[in-house]
Protein backbone atom coordinates (compact mmCIF):
# COMPACT_ATOMS: atom_id res chain seq x y z
CA UNK A 1 0.00 0.00 0.00
CA UNK A 2 1.11 3.41 -0.43
CA UNK A 3 0.29 6.74 1.47
CA UNK A 4 -2.41 8.35 -0.48
CA UNK A 5 -1.84 11.81 -1.89
CA UNK A 6 -5.45 12.94 -0.67
CA UNK A 7 -4.98 11.25 2.90
CA UNK A 8 -1.81 13.62 3.49
CA UNK A 9 -3.45 16.69 1.94
CA UNK A 10 -6.05 15.86 4.47
CA UNK A 11 -3.42 15.09 7.21
CA UNK A 12 -1.74 18.67 6.37
CA UNK A 13 -4.73 20.72 5.98
CA UNK A 14 -6.16 19.36 9.33
CA UNK A 15 -2.63 20.22 11.59
CA UNK A 16 -2.68 23.49 9.76
CA UNK A 17 -6.30 24.20 11.01
CA UNK A 18 -4.63 23.38 14.55
CA UNK A 19 -6.83 19.92 14.95
CA UNK A 20 -5.19 16.66 16.18
CA UNK A 21 -5.17 14.06 13.47
CA UNK A 22 -3.53 10.26 13.22
CA UNK A 23 -2.25 8.19 10.67
CA UNK A 24 -2.83 4.58 11.37
CA UNK A 25 -1.15 1.71 9.38
CA UNK A 26 -1.07 -1.26 9.28
CA UNK A 27 2.83 -2.42 9.17
CA UNK A 28 2.12 -6.02 7.78
CA UNK A 29 -0.34 -5.30 4.73
CA UNK A 30 0.54 -1.68 4.55
CA UNK A 31 -3.14 -0.63 5.02
CA UNK A 32 -4.04 3.19 6.22
CA UNK A 33 -6.48 5.48 7.11
CA UNK A 34 -6.12 9.05 8.40
CA UNK A 35 -8.51 9.56 11.64
CA UNK A 36 -9.47 12.93 12.87
CA UNK A 37 -10.01 14.21 16.79
CA UNK A 38 -13.61 14.40 15.79
CA UNK A 39 -13.96 11.12 14.97
CA UNK A 40 -12.21 9.26 17.68
CA UNK A 41 -14.91 8.86 19.76
CA UNK A 42 -16.58 6.62 17.05
CA UNK A 43 -13.52 4.35 16.27
CA UNK A 44 -12.55 0.95 16.94
CA UNK A 45 -9.57 1.66 18.15
CA UNK A 46 -10.77 4.75 20.04
CA UNK A 47 -8.93 3.96 23.47
CA UNK A 48 -5.67 3.40 21.64
CA UNK A 49 -5.93 6.43 20.08
CA UNK A 50 -7.22 8.71 22.54
CA UNK A 51 -4.39 8.13 24.60
CA UNK A 52 -1.59 8.58 21.92
CA UNK A 53 -3.66 12.19 21.14
CA UNK A 54 -3.29 12.45 25.48
CA UNK A 55 0.35 11.83 25.34
CA UNK A 56 1.15 13.36 21.66
CA UNK A 57 3.52 10.41 21.24
CA UNK A 58 3.46 8.14 17.78
CA UNK A 59 4.16 4.69 18.30
CA UNK A 60 3.06 0.95 17.77
CA UNK A 61 0.34 -0.87 19.11
CA UNK A 62 -0.36 -4.76 18.97
CA UNK A 63 -4.23 -4.95 18.42
CA UNK A 64 -6.21 -8.17 17.56
CA UNK A 65 -2.70 -9.78 16.61
CA UNK A 66 -1.51 -7.03 14.14
CA UNK A 67 1.30 -4.84 14.38
CA UNK A 68 -0.47 -1.41 14.39
CA UNK A 69 1.54 2.27 14.03
CA UNK A 70 0.04 5.17 14.92
CA UNK A 71 1.92 8.61 13.84
CA UNK A 72 -0.50 11.22 16.18
CA UNK A 73 0.09 14.89 15.09
CA UNK A 74 -1.13 16.92 18.12
CA UNK A 75 -1.00 20.52 17.26
CA UNK A 76 1.84 22.66 19.77
CA UNK A 77 -0.23 23.92 23.33
CA UNK A 78 -0.54 27.58 23.52
CA UNK A 79 -1.10 29.32 26.96
CA UNK A 80 -2.43 32.51 27.47
CA UNK A 81 -1.99 35.01 30.44
CA UNK A 82 -4.06 37.95 31.27
CA UNK A 83 -2.05 39.94 33.07
CA UNK A 84 1.46 41.26 32.72
CA UNK A 85 2.16 40.39 36.32
CA UNK A 86 4.84 39.32 38.55
CA UNK A 87 3.76 35.78 38.11
CA UNK A 88 3.71 35.82 34.61
CA UNK A 89 7.15 36.86 34.33
CA UNK A 90 8.31 33.55 35.32
CA UNK A 91 5.38 31.63 34.34
CA UNK A 92 5.77 32.90 30.41
CA UNK A 93 9.40 31.66 30.41
CA UNK A 94 8.61 28.02 32.34
CA UNK A 95 5.51 27.87 29.82
CA UNK A 96 7.91 28.14 27.09
CA UNK A 97 10.28 25.64 28.49
CA UNK A 98 7.27 23.27 28.26
CA UNK A 99 6.97 23.96 24.60
CA UNK A 100 4.15 26.41 24.88
CA UNK A 101 3.62 29.38 22.46
CA UNK A 102 2.94 32.08 24.97
CA UNK A 103 0.73 35.17 24.27
CA UNK A 104 0.48 37.88 27.46
CA UNK A 105 -2.73 40.22 27.15
CA UNK A 106 -2.34 43.15 29.51
CA UNK A 107 -4.04 46.84 28.66
CA UNK A 108 -2.19 48.60 31.38
CA UNK A 109 1.32 49.82 29.25
CA UNK A 110 3.19 49.83 32.72
CA UNK A 111 2.71 46.11 33.51
CA UNK A 112 2.73 44.85 29.40
CA UNK A 113 6.49 46.24 28.44
CA UNK A 114 9.09 44.47 26.67
CA UNK A 115 11.41 45.29 29.36
CA UNK A 116 9.59 43.34 32.10
CA UNK A 117 8.36 40.32 29.35
CA UNK A 118 11.82 40.04 27.15
CA UNK A 119 10.90 37.54 23.86
CA UNK A 120 7.20 37.15 24.26
CA UNK A 121 4.34 38.08 22.42
CA UNK A 122 2.85 40.89 24.23
CA UNK A 123 -0.65 43.00 23.69
CA UNK A 124 -1.09 46.09 25.44
CA UNK A 125 -4.85 45.88 24.56
CA UNK A 126 -8.06 45.04 26.28
CA UNK A 127 -9.32 41.28 26.54
CA UNK A 128 -12.40 42.18 24.17
CA UNK A 129 -9.43 43.41 21.61
CA UNK A 130 -6.71 41.14 21.82
CA UNK A 131 -8.27 37.81 22.59
CA UNK A 132 -10.39 37.22 19.76
CA UNK A 133 -7.88 37.15 17.06
CA UNK A 134 -5.90 34.67 19.09
CA UNK A 135 -8.41 31.98 18.06
CA UNK A 136 -8.30 30.29 21.73
CA UNK A 137 -8.46 26.56 20.84
CA UNK A 138 -8.90 23.23 22.92
CA UNK A 139 -5.18 23.50 22.80
CA UNK A 140 -5.08 26.55 24.68
CA UNK A 141 -4.59 27.14 28.52
CA UNK A 142 -6.08 30.38 29.78
CA UNK A 143 -4.86 32.05 32.97
CA UNK A 144 -6.26 35.53 34.57
CA UNK A 145 -3.72 36.84 37.02
CA UNK A 146 -4.67 40.58 37.37
CA UNK A 147 -7.10 40.70 40.37
CA UNK A 148 -8.44 43.65 38.20
CA UNK A 149 -12.51 42.47 37.26
CA UNK A 150 -12.59 45.20 34.65
CA UNK A 151 -9.67 42.89 33.29
CA UNK A 152 -9.99 39.78 34.15
CA UNK A 153 -14.05 39.16 33.91
CA UNK A 154 -14.06 40.05 30.43
CA UNK A 155 -11.20 37.56 29.74
CA UNK A 156 -12.85 34.90 31.40
CA UNK A 157 -16.27 35.34 29.71
CA UNK A 158 -14.26 34.84 26.18
CA UNK A 159 -12.45 31.85 27.50
CA UNK A 160 -15.93 30.41 28.88
CA UNK A 161 -17.27 30.79 24.54
CA UNK A 162 -14.18 28.41 23.80
CA UNK A 163 -13.58 24.87 24.23
CA UNK A 164 -9.67 25.74 25.75
CA UNK A 165 -8.36 22.97 28.21
CA UNK A 166 -8.16 24.66 31.08
CA UNK A 167 -9.24 27.59 32.79
CA UNK A 168 -7.12 29.05 35.65
CA UNK A 169 -7.93 32.24 37.65
CA UNK A 170 -6.09 33.85 40.33
CA UNK A 171 -7.30 34.69 44.02
CA UNK A 172 -8.31 34.06 46.63
CA UNK A 173 -11.63 31.90 47.80
CA UNK A 174 -13.23 34.98 49.13
CA UNK A 175 -12.42 37.00 46.37
CA UNK A 176 -13.32 33.90 43.79
CA UNK A 177 -17.01 34.01 45.09
CA UNK A 178 -17.43 37.15 44.60
CA UNK A 179 -16.00 36.93 40.86
CA UNK A 180 -18.23 33.80 40.23
CA UNK A 181 -21.71 36.19 41.30
CA UNK A 182 -20.59 39.27 38.71
CA UNK A 183 -19.90 36.62 35.94
CA UNK A 184 -23.62 34.88 36.30
CA UNK A 185 -24.62 38.37 36.75
CA UNK A 186 -23.17 38.91 33.30
CA UNK A 187 -24.51 35.40 31.71
CA UNK A 188 -22.01 32.61 32.67
CA UNK A 189 -23.95 29.35 33.19
CA UNK A 190 -22.58 26.86 36.63
CA UNK A 191 -21.32 25.10 34.10
CA UNK A 192 -18.84 28.02 32.37
CA UNK A 193 -17.97 28.75 36.28
CA UNK A 194 -17.16 25.28 37.21
CA UNK A 195 -14.41 25.27 34.64
CA UNK A 196 -12.46 28.06 36.18
CA UNK A 197 -9.26 26.15 38.50
CA UNK A 198 -9.12 28.59 41.44
CA UNK A 199 -7.58 29.19 43.83
CA UNK A 200 -5.03 28.31 40.36
CA UNK A 201 -2.06 25.82 40.54
CA UNK A 202 -1.87 22.80 42.51
CA UNK A 203 -1.67 22.87 46.09
CA UNK A 204 2.18 22.94 46.60
CA UNK A 205 2.47 25.26 49.22
CA UNK A 206 3.90 27.78 46.53
CA UNK A 207 5.08 31.06 47.73
CA UNK A 208 6.91 32.66 45.59
CA UNK A 209 5.75 34.27 42.21
CA UNK A 210 7.78 31.41 40.67
CA UNK A 211 6.46 28.69 42.94
CA UNK A 212 3.18 29.74 42.21
CA UNK A 213 4.20 29.61 38.08
CA UNK A 214 5.71 26.10 38.96
CA UNK A 215 1.88 25.17 40.63
CA UNK A 216 -0.01 26.55 37.53
CA UNK A 217 1.89 24.64 34.76
CA UNK A 218 1.79 21.68 36.94
CA UNK A 219 -1.98 21.88 36.78
CA UNK A 220 -1.96 23.02 33.61
CA UNK A 221 0.51 19.69 32.30
CA UNK A 222 -1.78 17.21 34.28
CA UNK A 223 -5.29 18.73 32.81
CA UNK A 224 -3.11 18.59 29.02
CA UNK A 225 -2.07 15.03 30.10
CA UNK A 226 -4.38 13.25 32.13
CA UNK A 227 -7.70 11.55 31.28
CA UNK A 228 -10.59 13.94 32.20
CA UNK A 229 -11.56 12.87 36.20
CA UNK A 230 -8.12 11.94 36.98
CA UNK A 231 -6.97 12.81 40.13
CA UNK A 232 -4.27 15.94 39.38
CA UNK B 1 5.19 17.11 16.68
CA UNK B 2 6.92 19.76 16.19
CA UNK B 3 6.48 23.29 13.63
CA UNK B 4 9.54 21.67 11.18
CA UNK B 5 8.21 17.93 10.68
CA UNK B 6 4.76 20.16 10.20
CA UNK B 7 6.76 21.61 7.15
CA UNK B 8 7.84 18.20 6.43
CA UNK B 9 4.82 16.59 5.57
CA UNK B 10 3.53 19.47 3.48
CA UNK B 11 6.72 19.37 1.21
CA UNK B 12 5.70 15.92 0.81
CA UNK B 13 2.70 16.97 -0.43
CA UNK B 14 3.94 20.07 -2.89
CA UNK B 15 6.45 17.58 -4.10
CA UNK B 16 3.86 15.32 -5.31
CA UNK B 17 1.95 17.64 -6.74
CA UNK B 18 4.09 19.07 -8.32
CA UNK B 19 5.16 15.59 -10.34
CA UNK B 20 7.65 14.51 -8.42
CA UNK B 21 8.17 11.02 -7.07
CA UNK B 22 7.86 11.13 -3.18
CA UNK B 23 8.57 8.65 -0.57
CA UNK B 24 8.11 9.83 3.38
CA UNK B 25 10.10 7.56 5.96
CA UNK B 26 8.81 7.61 9.46
CA UNK B 27 10.56 6.55 12.61
CA UNK B 28 8.05 3.69 13.86
CA UNK B 29 10.30 1.84 16.89
CA UNK B 30 12.99 2.89 18.73
CA UNK B 31 15.87 0.73 21.38
CA UNK B 32 18.04 2.32 23.81
CA UNK B 33 19.09 5.98 22.60
CA UNK B 34 17.88 6.82 19.22
CA UNK B 35 18.50 10.28 18.71
CA UNK B 36 15.04 11.02 16.96
CA UNK B 37 11.60 9.72 18.51
CA UNK B 38 9.22 7.84 17.22
CA UNK B 39 7.42 9.69 14.81
CA UNK B 40 9.78 11.60 13.02
CA UNK B 41 10.01 11.89 9.72
CA UNK B 42 12.21 12.35 6.45
CA UNK B 43 10.69 12.97 2.67
CA UNK B 44 12.31 11.56 -0.40
CA UNK B 45 12.41 12.61 -3.57
CA UNK B 46 13.07 10.38 -7.06
CA UNK B 47 16.02 12.27 -7.30
CA UNK B 48 17.80 12.06 -3.93
CA UNK B 49 16.51 15.22 -2.62
CA UNK B 50 15.36 14.89 0.90
CA UNK B 51 14.10 17.29 3.97
CA UNK B 52 13.95 16.04 7.97
CA UNK B 53 15.97 13.19 9.32
CA UNK B 54 15.06 9.96 11.49
CA UNK B 55 18.28 9.90 12.51
CA UNK B 56 19.86 13.21 12.75
CA UNK B 57 22.61 12.23 10.16
CA UNK B 58 23.13 8.70 10.79
CA UNK B 59 21.69 6.35 8.72
CA UNK B 60 19.57 8.84 6.15
CA UNK B 61 22.14 7.97 3.16
CA UNK B 62 21.03 4.57 3.46
CA UNK B 63 17.34 5.41 3.62
CA UNK B 64 17.06 7.62 1.09
CA UNK B 65 18.85 4.82 -1.49
CA UNK B 66 16.14 2.79 0.02
CA UNK B 67 13.54 5.29 -0.53
CA UNK B 68 14.37 5.78 -4.28
CA UNK B 69 13.56 1.55 -4.72
CA UNK B 70 10.66 2.37 -2.97
CA UNK B 71 9.39 5.17 -5.25
CA UNK B 72 10.20 2.85 -8.56
CA UNK B 73 8.30 0.13 -6.84
CA UNK B 74 5.52 1.42 -4.79
CA UNK B 75 5.83 -1.05 -1.83
CA UNK B 76 6.85 -0.15 1.29
CA UNK B 77 9.95 -1.50 3.36
CA UNK B 78 10.62 -1.42 6.93
CA UNK B 79 14.51 -0.83 7.20
CA UNK B 80 16.14 -1.27 10.81
CA UNK B 81 19.43 -0.07 11.80
CA UNK B 82 21.52 -0.80 14.54
CA UNK B 83 24.63 -1.86 16.41
CA UNK B 84 23.61 -4.61 17.22
CA UNK B 85 22.67 -5.27 13.28
CA UNK B 86 25.65 -6.00 12.11
CA UNK B 87 25.01 -8.58 8.94
CA UNK B 88 21.92 -6.36 6.79
CA UNK B 89 23.40 -3.19 6.79
CA UNK B 90 26.66 -1.63 7.25
CA UNK B 91 25.51 1.52 8.68
CA UNK B 92 24.75 1.78 11.94
CA UNK B 93 24.11 4.36 15.00
CA UNK B 94 26.89 5.85 16.73
CA UNK B 95 24.70 6.82 19.90
CA UNK B 96 23.84 2.80 20.07
CA UNK B 97 20.72 2.58 19.61
CA UNK B 98 18.46 0.85 17.26
CA UNK B 99 15.49 2.26 15.00
CA UNK B 100 13.13 1.08 12.49
CA UNK B 101 11.87 3.07 9.99
CA UNK B 102 8.83 2.48 7.88
CA UNK B 103 9.40 3.96 3.89
CA UNK B 104 6.22 3.98 1.66
CA UNK B 105 5.44 5.78 -1.21
CA UNK B 106 3.45 9.10 -1.86
CA UNK B 107 0.57 8.98 -4.65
Amino acid sequence: MILRLDALSTLNSERAARRAVAVVTDIASGAQRVVKAKDVAADPLRDVLEKHFRSGKSGIEEIEGARVFLTVHVPPPKLVITGAVHVSQTLAPMARMLGYDVTIVDPRTAFATAERFPDVKLIAEWPDIALPPLGIDRYTAFTALTHDPKIDDPALLHAFKSDCFYIGALSSKKTHAKRMARLKEQGASDADLARIHSPIGLNIGAVSPAEIAVSIMAEITARLRQPAGAAA
Amino acid sequence: MLARDEDILKAAEDWRKAGRGVAVATVIETWGSAPRPVGSNLVIDDQGNFLGSVSGGCVEGAVVTEAIDVIGSGKPKVLEFGVADETAWNVGLSCGGTIRVYVEKVD
